[in-house]
């Protein structure tokens, strides 16, 4: 249907209207632009007085072996501040890798029984339970890894720290899991039928359909979840800061107190001068998050977007 | 062609099913047992050891002593209020945004554009919300504004409401949007009808499609109230305070009582993060800390159901209007 036919001209508060609701819909293309602006205008005052090779390491004295050596460390607070990036990145890969592993594998499961053998009655209930479970508050779900199941796990692991990546890794699944499940599920439903009634036709069972068929066809919508779910995993704030023990150590150890960029910022931004190199410091790491998470993001939506345009063709 | 076949063909064929399909039937049963089970886990661990510290006292009281006794009644107002607050600035510009999107932006660049933006905020992690609250709100809009009113020291400083306004920005995507997806659901041919009678597109985007479109709105207004109620570090520097003895609230012409949107507040996720990381003694207030997760967790789960109901009911209202 053709509104032009129908439109009133030269009526001003109509056309007022509109240009305050344009205002209104650019104003999330707005806030994100204002991020990169603000975070990056403070990030980059960082390299008044830093290095971009103070962000690796730093060449420092050391008393004990009576030699300078080159030291990989996060010390904000200390005769000679080391502000390197390389444990925190560490701590940061060492959660959010296990918890997108620990996600995908249980996400994906849960999205081939979802779209392929649940019936109708029971999606309808699980779909509210998982909107439910991506509803409980990051700092909820952060007070039960550390009060109840971080000793549970120390006790199962038999690890030196109670409270590590590895308890991290497994409260950030939890909060990353509704959200690989919905995409799997997405990405899986809009298989065609008549892929799956070729594939029966020719005398393959249902799991063979599921491996040969919908799983290779919804593979790239799968990913964009997992990338998506990643991204998602490294920005959590909350779980980690009170579950990974905030140790800034350089170490592969996933039983090993970590301490997260994000944790870093919110453990430190509260006592800091608003100013000092330690403050730029602090919205570099912020920075550097941002790039990350904002690049996995459109990664993500770039892939979904093509499989959508190739599903409907 | 394919509508003509009566039953699907995998359903004529049923070929047997060997060991290797039975295994993986049930493993992904137990899968999909996993997201219940941790739900009913963390709601049972927090019921079972929190019940126990809900008294009246609990809710009505500040906290005494070195935060070791008392209540947390500064906090439940203090998140009752910035939610408040929150939803006041976000819920007029996200349902505006989504109407522009929906109603005047057509499918162009510009709309692809402002998806992917709206999709990208969705993902930023919170703590970066966080970041932008100190550097953009406090130290840019607020310092500023001092400066140019001289005002002393109000805008530029952590208070309720840059903390309010930081939330704002993070449920924004949420409230975009349900309101959109609300807002796609009306017919197009109410629309082309309204028109038809001479109304104008803003009186037929007032009087047909917006009250259709109430249910969808109201359900992404709850869930991130929920959202906004949950989050913590967006806060953590924008406003939160550790402890304060009085309620921020302000007597408007020493009568009425306003909530002081300059002042510092006390909130239940911030409260249960210090509680058990910084207390003095985090094994003595084990108690009140599985109490404010209770607290807490009983509002935003309920505020969930109610947003996950309203949405059923909606969605049938919306399928039996279509049938009709």
């Amino acid at each position: 249907m053709d509104h032009s036919l129908t439109q009133k001209t030269g009526n001003f508060s109509e056309w007022l209207i509109e240009k305050l609701l344009f205002l209104a819909g650019v104003s999330s293309i707005l806030i994100i632009s204002l991020i990169f602006v603000f975070l990056f205008k403070e990030a980059i005052q960082f390299f008044r007085t830093g290095t971009p090779m103070d962000l690796i390491g730093k060449w420092v004295y050391d008393p004990w072996e009576g030699k300078t050596v080159f030291k990989m460390m996060w010390q904000s607070v200390s005769e000679v501040p080391k502000y390197s990036l390389i444990p925190l990145f560490c701590g940061s890969f060492l959660v959010a890798f296990p918890a997108t592993v620990i996600s995908a594998v249980l996400g994906i499961g849960c999205a081939i029984y979802l779209a392929e053998i649940a019936s109708p009655k029971v999606r309808e209930g699980l779909k509210p339970t998982l909107e439910l479970l991506a509803g409980i508050p990051s700092v909820v779900t952060g007070f039960v890894m550390l009060a109840v199941i971080a000793t549970f796990f120390q006790n199962l692991f038999n690890t030196k720290f109670r409270l590590n990546a590895f308890v991290g890794a497994v409260g950030v699944s939890l909060a990353v899991l509704p959200i690989m499940i919905t995409i799997a599920e997405d990405a899986m439903r809009a298989v065609p039928k008549e892929l799956r009634d070729a594939s029966c036709a020719l005398g393959a069972t249902k799991w063979q359909t599921i491996w040969r068929t919908v799983l290779p066809t919804a593979v790239s919508g799968i990913s964009a979840g997992v990338i998506l779910g990643f991204g998602r995993a490294l920005g959590e704030t909350m779980i980690v800061l009170m579950a990974t023990g905030n140790a800034a150590l350089v170490t592969g150890n996933v039983f090993s107190s970590v301490r997260t960029m994000t944790a870093n910022i919110a453990a430190e931004l509260g006592s800091v001068a608003q100013g000092s190199e330690h403050y730029y410091a602090l919205f570099l790491v912020g920075a550097v998050l941002f790039t990350f998470t904002f690049v996995l993001n459109l990664f993500s939506e770039i892939v979904l977007t093509r499989m959508r345009q190739k599903l409907r063709m | 062609m394919a509508q003509a076949i009566p039953l699907r063909i995998s359903q004529l064929i049923k070929p047997q099913a060997c060991l290797e399909d039975i295994f993986l039937d049930i493993l992904v049963r137990v899968f999909a047992f996993i997201p219940i089970g941790a739900l009913s886990f963390v709601l049972f661990m927090i019921i079972q050891k929190g019940a126990g510290t809900i008294t009246w006292q609990f809710l009505t009281q500040s906290p005494l002593d070195g935060m070791t006794h008392g209540g947390i009644f500064p906090c439940i107002f203090g998140t009752l209020a910035i939610t408040l607050l929150m939803i006041l600035m976000a819920l007029p510009l996200g349902v505006a945004a989504a109407i522009y999107l929906v109603e005047f932006a057509g499918q162009g660049l510009f709309f692809r554009v402002t998806r992917a933006a709206v999709n990208n905020l969705a993902g930023v992690p919170s703590i970066v919300f966080g970041l932008f609250g100190v550097g953009f709100f406090i130290l840019f809009i607020g310092r500023n504004l001092d400066k140019v009113i001289q005002t002393g020291l109000l805008f530029g400083q952590p208070c309720m409401l840059w903390a309010a306004a930081t939330l704002a920005v993070l449920v924004l995507p949420v409230i975009i949007v349900s309101t959109e997806e609300a807002l796609n659901t009306v017919p197009q041919s109410q629309r082309s009808a309204s028109l038809a009678l001479g109304a104008t597109k803003w009186q037929t985007i007032w009087n047909v499609v917006l009250p259709q479109a109430r249910g969808g709105i109201l359900t992404g207004a709850i869930l991130s109230i929920s959202r906004g109620a949950g989050e913590t570090a967006p806060i953590l520097f924008t406003g939160c305070a550790y402890f304060l003895p009085r309620l921020p609230v302000v007597k408007l012409w020493g009568v009425v009582p306003m909530i002081n949107p300059f002042d510092q507040f006390m909130e239940l996720s911030y409260h249960i993060f210090i509680m058990a990381t910084q207390s003095l003694d985090a094994v003595k207030t084990l108690p009140i800390q599985y109490g404010t997760t209770l607290v807490l967790i009983a509002l935003t789960f309920l505020l969930n159901l109610t947003a996950v109901l309203f949405r059923i009911h909606f969605r049938k209202q919306m399928g039996t209007a279509g049938v009709q």
